[in-house]
């Protein structure tokens, strides 16, 4: 039971960590991401780098499915344009100091991954459900053609793929996985918190409002034009975000990183983390990459390294892996979140009855 | 406040509205009666802009908004609420009230990011006005904090009425308020109703089954059959009107 938990004011009850064990929870979090490069190994600095990529782009996913209720398959499209927009304005743009490329460079790759996430969004007027699904699908489509094209292969490189620069931020060089590390650590969390402020405000409701009943939030003076184009431009612009880390974080990206498994996997991660909640693509995320490697390694354990084996068990982890997809969609449709919310309510309570 | 003139409105074959006309007078309740497929939802419809009419004009304060979309309605300060309950479900009572709110305040995208400093200010003060205004006034403080799903359906139907009042509507627009309510709840409503009125001088319109709060309540009342208005006028007028009893308990044999 948590004492001292009596609000006084509306301020204090607005506040989104209004009892200790939240404050505990992320404030730990925040505090174990901060002293990780200390212990990690090269091995784990890497997975966490790939976490924090995918992690901002999930939470994109979030705003558009999670809390405006329009379902995309297509975002691994906004990721690839935010990677080659990084890439291609990076080499256009060699006028300008090698400190402030990132600065200029990243912000253009962000709007522009939202203005095609505006463009993308202008059916999701008309259609929903699974139509618009298939509609961001064919986007995507598009925008993956567009890049294999051999007409603008002088620009993105085509099929083969394009070298991507390194970073710079005002001289200081991000040429180590570590330090990339810090940097990607920061925007995931800024992110977070962002989109976390966006629903405690007027705009975030209204997004939400949409999905739950949108001739209601239409009678309210919400214009559905108006939120749903500004909610896919929020998505895709996070999506874009990603890419940028992305091409930083890789030496060479392919057209091939951003095609259809990658929408996937991001939606994955969104459902089995938990729709149109904070962290639940936190938890998704952690889910899509860790409990692979996991699989990965055990598998290694019981064939003892044996490359024999290993041929045969590689599938394996797939099915696996799926196995455990389905397993946590059964138990808890409403994602991991549901599971921590649960935790966190019996702790508030504790010592009395769970409930 | 509100006028209606000579609406028309089909569907297909389906004459909804055939040649509806009534003035709403401000600060009063007006009440539209009439028996089932009348066309009384239809014409909340059409006022509130999801139907667009075949023929005839809603002014609302003497301008033309017969062509307008439903969140400008809004925005000049109409409000609804729905037959068939229309909350959003997925959130608290109290994110549902606060949506009442949107268009008054101001917060844009990136200050929404940021949310400490101007977005935080509006949204305290939004908090509340509810808080002060609305909630204390429906008496729904002790549910300010549940989920839409956990309550009962009298209390969902409040928590709408609290959701158009927090729009500051200068016309609220209210779709069977008390269907599907036992006695004690229907007068709890009409008393709610009432207060609006008295206290805020809000202007209102009705639709609804139960005459008994009709005839108590609305000042003016509208009499729909089959899309046509067979009758207006005071509640006494409209009880005596022959058109309206033959519509209601059939014509002397």
């Amino acid at each position: 039971m948590i004492n001292g938990n009596l609000k006084a004011s509306y301020g204090a009850d607005e506040r989104v960590l209004n009892n200790r064990n939240k404050q505990m929870f992320v404030y730990g979090c925040l505090l174990l991401l901060a002293l990780f490069p200390l212990f990690a190994d090269d091995y784990a600095i890497l997975m966490a780098c790939k976490m924090g990529i995918l992690l901002i782009a999930v939470v994109g996913v979030n705003v558009l499915t999670g809390y405006t209720g329009l379902v995309s398959l297509g975002h691994g499209a906004f990721v690839a344009i935010g990677a080659y927009a990084t890439v291609v304005l990076s080499n256009l743009f060699t006028a300008l100091p090698e400190g402030v490329l990132p600065f200029v460079v990243v912000p253009c790759a962000v709007a522009i991954s939202a203005l095609v996430g505006i463009v993308v969004g202008l059916p999701s007027l008309r259609v929903k459900g699974l139509y618009l699904a298939v509609a961001t699908l064919a986007a995507s489509f598009i925008v993956n053609f567009l890049i294999e094209q051999e007409l603008f292969a002088p620009w993105t490189g085509g099929v083969v793929g394009i070298n991507t620069p390194v970073p710079n931020l005002l001289g200081w060089e991000l040429d180590t996985k570590r330090e990339m590390y810090g940097l990607i650590t920061v925007l995931a969390v800024l992110t977070l918190l962002g989109t976390q402020n966006l629903f405690r405000t007027r705009v975030g409701r209204a997004f939400i409002a949409i999905r739950d009943r949108d001739y209601s939030a239409e009678i309210l003076g919400i214009s559905l034009l108006r939120y749903k184009l500004m909610s896919f431009a929020i998505s895709a612009a996070f999506c874009g975000l990603s890419g940028a880390l992305f091409a930083y974080f890789y030496a060479r990206i392919l057209p091939e990183q951003f095609e259809l498994d990658l929408s996937l996997e991001l939606v994955a991660a969104l459902i089995v983390g938990g729709m149109g909640r904070t962290m639940g693509p936190v938890f998704g995320v952690f889910i899509v990459l860790i409990v692979p490697e996991l699989i990965k390694i055990s598998m290694g354990f019981a064939t003892g390294g044996d490359l024999e084996m290993q041929r045969y068990t590689a599938p394996v982890q797939e099915i696996v892996f799926g196995l455990i997809l389905v397993f946590f969609l059964l138990k808890e449709p409403l994602g991991i979140n549901q599971i921590t919310d649960r935790i966190l309510r019996s702790a508030n309570r504790w010592p009395f009855a769970r409930g | 406040m509100l006028s209606v003139s000579d609406l028309h409105l089909s569907f297909g074959g389906i004459k909804a509205l055939q040649g509806v006309s009534f003035d709403v007078r401000e600060g009063e309740i007006t009440g539209v009666i009439g028996p089932n497929g009348a066309g009384k939802t239809s014409l909340f419809n059409a006022i509130s802009g999801f139907y667009a009419p075949s023929e005839g004009t809603v002014r609302f304060d003497g301008s033309d908004i017969t062509g307008l979309a439903p969140d400008k309605r809004a925005q000049l300060g109409m409000a609804r609420t729905f037959q068939n309950i229309a909350l959003f479900r997925g959130m608290t009572v109290l994110d549902n009230i606060k949506l009442g709110g949107h268009t008054r305040l101001k917060t844009g995208l990136f200050s929404a990011f940021r949310y400490f400093g101007a977005a935080r200010a509006e949204e305290l003060e939004l908090r509340r006005d509810i808080e002060e205004r609305v909630i204390d006034f429906l008496e729904i403080d002790h549910i300010r904090k549940y989920p839409i799903t956990m309550l009962p359906y009298g209390l969902q139907k409040r928590v709408e009425l609290a959701r158009a009042l927090a729009m500051k509507p200068r016309l609220l627009m209210l779709d069977e308020p008390v269907a599907g309510m036992n006695r004690e709840e229907t007068a709890d409503m009409a008393r709610f109703i009432l207060d609006v009125q008295e206290q805020f001088g809000t202007t209102i319109l009705l639709v609804e089954h139960d005459m008994h709060m009709v005839m108590d309540i609305c000042s003016q009342i509208v009499v729909l059959n089959f899309g046509q208005q067979i009758a207006a006028g005071t509640p006494d007028e409209v009880s005596q009107n022959p058109a309206v009893i033959e519509a209601y308990l059939g014509a002397a044999a």
